[in-house]
């Protein structure tokens, strides 16, 4: 959409979802937003609301019963909307691969945008994924 | 007339000038905060793409909620801030007064706090409902030490009620900061502006650690950019009254009069974010004890010295 999204890549409000994750991109993600990463320096704020949200940033492997909760989040969050899935979880289910209660890769769930590989992907990495996502925006 | 009088509220003291300058100088405390937590901060266009871009996103409204309060309220607090802005802005750069005298522009002040408390009530969330409660409590707790300190240069300017006599009574007479009670109501405003702006020690309503946002929780896109324009419109407006009922106005010798203003509006702003940054956010029964007990009693102090001409 042109122009809009020359504005919306210059300040993504990022919405953190767990979905079922052991917590260690979660911390990774905590990391990000101390004052060592300074991701403000791209217009990126953790928002509280996913009514604020422009990025959804869904950690781990994506439970049978999260699943249609992560579906909820999204369909409450005012689109246009972008999903980053951070860490291996999302895409392939590390260890937890053949787990009875995962619901498959997340991009069966939600459109997402972008995966930021890594168990847990090093603060660096995702940020280097969400310019990636963001420079995508033209 | 009427031309004019649309000018002033759309263009230059207005709308216009002050969601510029405020988006502005919000950036300044945002990258001054990053300063003090030792970061690099935002670049200087932040607040304004954030408000475009709220613009462009889709409003969602909920089913279970008045929503005509749940619209209005945002649009009434943008409204109202923008004729304060006109209001003051008027009366410190063309020295006219449009629309009424301090009171008028108290009242103004008071519809954001207000419209916010019904917006978040409306919104139906628990957390929204919360946030409304404390904003409420925040609401009653400065209102008057506010009050009182309002009255010290009312009393100092020879009982004079308008905007533009304050002013100007001080270009003859003195700031009125110069006084003791002067100073004492400069430094009881300066705490309930910062509660008045929601900025940290008293950003219990919005307190995005505990209550997630708290009144704004449910509001997105366009009615969000209201809000976020209405609190930067403020960033220009509520520091402007202190450096007009205190601190003299745009006054100085001449040609220096504007930058000279400048430098006291920046001084102010600079005081706020220092205070945002070196308190804790207070709990809702230690503030109201705050406002209440030594605060009010210091501005009704201020206001008997003022009486007695000290």
């Amino acid at each position: 959409m042109g122009w809009y999204d020359r504005i919306l890549k210059r300040s993504l409000w990022v919405f953190h979802v767990s979905a079922s994750p052991c917590n260690n991109c979660d911390i990774e993600i905590l990391d990000l937003l101390t004052p060592a990463y300074d991701v403000e320096r791209f217009g990126i704020r953790l928002v509280g609301s996913v009514r604020h949200a422009d990025l959804l940033l869904v950690t781990g492997v994506v439970g049978k019963k999260i699943s249609s909760r992560i579906i909820r989040l999204y369909e409450q969050a005012p689109k246009p909307l972008l999903v980053a899935a951070v860490g291996t979880c999302p895409a392939g289910g590390a260890t937890f691969k053949e787990s009875y209660t995962r619901a498959g890769p997340l991009d069966e769930v939600l459109p997402v945008d972008i995966f930021i590989p890594g168990c847990p992907p090093k603060p660096e990495a995702i940020i280097a994924g969400i310019i990636k996502l963001a420079e995508r925006l033209t | 007339m009427i031309g004019r009088e649309l000018f002033y509220l759309l263009v230059f003291p207005g709308l216009l000038f002050t969601a510029v300058v405020g988006c502005l100088v919000g950036v300044l405390d945002r990258k001054l905060s990053a300063r003090f937590q030792f970061r690099v901060g935002p670049p200087w266009y932040q607040n304004i793409v954030d408000i475009f871009k709220l613009f462009g996103k889709e409003t969602i409204l909920i089913r279970e909620s008045p929503t005509a309060v749940y619209v209005t309220a945002p649009l009434v607090a943008l409204g109202s801030t923008m004729l304060a802005a006109a209001v003051l802005g008027s009366a410190l750069f063309f020295r006219v007064d449009i629309g009424g005298d301090l009171f008028f522009f108290v009242y103004l002040l008071l519809l954001f706090p207000v419209s916010l408390i019904l917006g978040a009530f409306a919104s139906g969330n628990v957390y929204a409902a919360l946030g409304a409660g404390r904003e409420s409590n925040l609401l009653l707790a400065y209102e008057l030490p506010f009050c009182l300190s309002l009255l010290i240069p009312v009393v100092k300017t020879g009982y004079a009620l308008r905007l533009t006599e304050i002013i100007a009574r001080q270009a003859t007479g003195g700031a009125v900061i110069g006084s003791v009670s002067g100073l004492l109501g400069f430094s009881v405003m300066l705490l309930c502006l910062q509660a008045k702006m929601g900025l940290v020690p008293f950003d219990l309503a919005e307190a995005e650690t505990e209550l997630a946002g708290g009144v704004l929780i449910e509001y997105s896109g366009p009615l969000l950019a209201c809000w976020r324009l209405a609190r930067q419109i403020q960033y220009v407006v509520l520091p402007l009254t202190a450096v007009a009922l205190f601190l003299g106005g745009f006054s100085g010798p001449g040609a220096l009069a504007y930058p000279v203003g400048v430098l006291k509006y920046l001084g102010v702003v600079f005081l706020m974010v220092v205070l945002k940054n070196t308190n804790p956010r207070v709990q809702g029964g230690r503030m109201l004890e705050f406002f209440w007990k030594p605060l009010s009693l210091l501005a009704a102090l201020g206001v008997i010295l003022a009486v007695a001409g000290v």
